[in-house]
């Protein structure tokens, strides 16, 4: 059974601008925002059957329901994330507490090395790929490969509207990669190439790109993702896959999607 | 030394990751150059690469701006740190762990700032002024018991030679020593280079200098004439030589032989042996050679060129010398001090027919001087190579046809 972290929104408003996303004047509307989370949590015990740990939220700390970002999580090891952004940097004491409270033997990197977890690695079975430039720092990496003793393959993402490797790359449990190829430099897009075979690789087109298609759970044969993304979902479906499209605009407004809210335990 | 450098290290992932690639088409897009020091690929998937790369720029203002551009991509820079210094425990003597130099240009770091080491050649230390903000190469024997010598390896870097603006045969900046090609282009390019100095010194820059070290065979072989008429046309400016190039020149002026040989009839002559012995008990007779060439005894050949043109002439003794002629420095730590003492402005050095003469000044010159080595025998501009002066033209042929050439080739007529 997948396990997955999540934290009810119900401290989630538009504080703070720290990417192209962000409006503070485009407010969450906050009874929406729950509604939603609540129907992507049916979604995810009821249709996935995922079992899901709730995170006590706290005041003052917004973007705490991205649980995707609280560190990475690798059997019983657990790296916290190091945020970039001050705003965010908040939330490191409180998902580093989580990861103890819960028997995880957590290592922790030196405090100038950003990496801002799950959100920015995501892998394989074989090989891992670490986002940077946008909010990782690639040095985070060699280090972590060497904590996790895992092959990581930093690629390049150079859209700031794709700011997170989750937002533009989803391995898929078939060993299909769903992903918006420009997000990402030349080299790191003949690397994707070179890794992973044409008939793996699912190339997203744009306008679904920018609905987060790609900020997509996948748990088995299920796959949760945001609404408006037609292309995708037919896609997924002719590989075998039941997809699970979702209204969750509300979490848009902060440029977060499924993925944003879930945290991969094991 | 114009061009910045700075080490960079990068490490993690970084082959099938095409993040080296990457930072090295940066560093190439951007206009700089990178020497690949070291890469040590990981021996599994799951093991990180390293590489250590030099970054290259024609100025520190792109140097920084290609760091800038990589940094994001993981490179970092070298920790560096200041070099180390300890006093030298003797007079004469080195500490310890000194770092012995190349004749490439050097720099050390002293308080954060990266200088250059001044009066670099090979097979020395370097000395730190008291204030810490000036270094310079110093030999062994100089070195004053306290005196601050740099140890180890830290904050030490030897940047690689430019290349030449000049597009000639010194541009390849390497021996290269054949019998077999032609070598009339490499006299070409010697000539250029001569009358480029010649005109630098008439436009009022009398520090640039053309240095000829050279043996005997230079009389023996018929260069004499040539040789003159270079120095008397200003195009030499500091004379190597030994006992014997000095008496057999005057012997040649005095008796019209050399070692006994008629110049120019070719055969011994009677008693033509002692002819440079009466040479040399003449000229110890009078006192010194620049005596002997203002009374008029000496009023023609190489020595009296070098007198009358004022050229700085060192002249070193050796254990077979007979005599020596007075100014022949018979102690070869003072002859080989004399010889560096010179050399400051040279920027062209002529290593003529002379092996003893050839290998003292390659030690001593500075790897960015354009040097040539003429000799008959191959066995010597190899020997210089072999010895580090690698940026020395290799000439084998005859010293006195080379000089003729060399003296044709700027306007001698004869």
């Amino acid at each position: 059974m997948s396990r997955l972290l999540v934290c009810p929104p119900d401290y989630f408003r538009i504080e703070y601008e720290i990417n192209p996303w962000m409006r503070v004047s485009n407010q969450a509307d906050p009874e929406r925002a729950s509604a939603q989370w609540h129907d992507l949590m049916t979604v995810l015990e009821d249709r996935v059957g995922a079992l899901l740990e709730r995170m006590q939220p706290v005041s003052g700390v917004p973007d705490m329901v991205f649980t995707a970002n609280a560190g990475v999580v690798d059997g019983r090891r657990a790296v916290p994330s190091r945020f970039r952004h001050p705003e965010r940097q908040r939330e490191e004491q409180y998902f580093e507490a989580w990861f103890r409270e819960h028997g995880y033997q957590v290592t922790l990197l030196e405090e100038s090395l950003y990496f801002e977890g799950a959100g920015d690695l995501l892998g394989f079975p074989d090989a891992w790929f670490g986002g940077y430039r946008q909010r990782s720092d690639i040095r985070a990496y060699s280090r972590l490969s060497e904590i996790l003793q895992r092959e990581i393959i930093p690629v390049e993402l150079v859209d700031s509207h794709f700011y997170h490797l989750d937002t533009c790359f989803c391995p898929l449990s078939g060993g299909e990669l769903l992903y918006y190829p420009t997000a990402f430099d030349p080299y790191a897009q003949a690397v994707i190439i070179n890794r992973i075979s044409e008939d793996r690789r699912l190339v997203v087109p744009r306008p679904e790109a920018l609905r987060f298609a790609c900020n997509a759970v996948c748990v088995g044969k299920h796959v949760v993702l945001p609404t408006g993304c037609p292309e995708t979902v037919t896609m997924l479906e002719a590989r075998g896959y039941e997809p699970h499209p979702l209204p969750l605009d509300e979490f848009m407004k902060a440029g977060g999607s499924a993925k944003c809210l879930a945290l991969a335990l094991d | 030394m114009n061009a910045a450098q700075e080490t960079v290290h990068l490490q993690g992932h970084i082959i099938d990751s095409l993040i080296l690639a990457k930072v090295l088409d940066t560093i190439l897009m951007m206009g700089g150059t990178f020497d690949l020091q070291e890469v040590q690929i990981g021996g599994t998937r799951e093991e990180p690469s390293r590489a250590r790369i030099i970054v290259r720029a024609a100025s520190p203002e792109l140097l920084g701006e290609i760091l800038e551009a990589i940094q994001p991509h993981g490179a970092s820079v070298d920790r560096e740190s200041d070099c180390t210094c300890e006093p030298a425990p003797a007079d004469g003597v080195f500490p310890d762990a000194f770092y012995a130099t190349t004749h490439l240009p050097t720099q050390i770091r002293l308080r954060g700032r990266w200088i250059d080491v001044g009066a670099i050649e090979m097979d020395v230390g370097i000395r730190v002024d008291r204030g810490l903000t000036a270094a310079r190469a110093i030999p062994m024997g100089e070195v004053k018991r306290g005196d601050a010598i740099v140890t180890g390896r830290d904050g030490i870097r030897v940047l690689p030679l430019e290349r030449p603006r000049e597009r000639d045969v010194f541009s390849f900046m390497e021996a290269q020593i054949s019998a077999e090609r032609p070598h009339g282009h490499i006299i070409s390019d010697v000539a250029r280079r001569m009358q480029a100095i010649r005109e630098q010194r008439e436009r009022g820059k009398p520090d640039v200098k053309v240095l000829l070290a050279g043996g005997p065979a230079i009389i023996h072989a018929g260069g004499r004439e040539a040789l003159t008429w270079l120095i008397d046309s200003g195009y030499v400016h500091v004379l190597f030589c030994g006992n014997a190039l000095a008496a057999h020149d005057m012997e040649a002026h005095l008796f019209g032989t050399s070692l006994g040989y008629a110049l120019s009839a070719g055969r011994a002559v009677p008693h033509g042996h002692e002819h440079h012995l009466r040479t040399i008990n003449r000229i110890r007779a009078i006192g010194s050679i620049e005596k002997a060439v203002r009374t008029g005894v000496i009023s023609g050949g190489i020595m009296a060129a070098c007198v009358r043109r004022g050229v700085e002439v060192v002249l070193a003794g050796t254990i077979r010398d007979d005599g020596p002629l007075p100014g022949v420095i018979t102690d070869s730590v003072a002859a080989q001090a004399a010889m560096r003492a010179a050399l400051p402005g040279v920027s062209l050095a002529l290593l003529v027919a002379s092996t003893l003469q050839a290998v003292a000044t390659g030690n001593l010159l500075p790897a960015t001087v354009p040097t040539v080595c003429v000799d008959v025998n191959p066995a010597v501009p190899t020997k210089l190579a072999d010895r580090g002066s690698f940026q020395a033209v290799g000439l084998v042929m005859d010293a006195a046809s080379f000089l003729r050439e060399l003296a044709r080739e700027l306007g001698w007529k004869a």
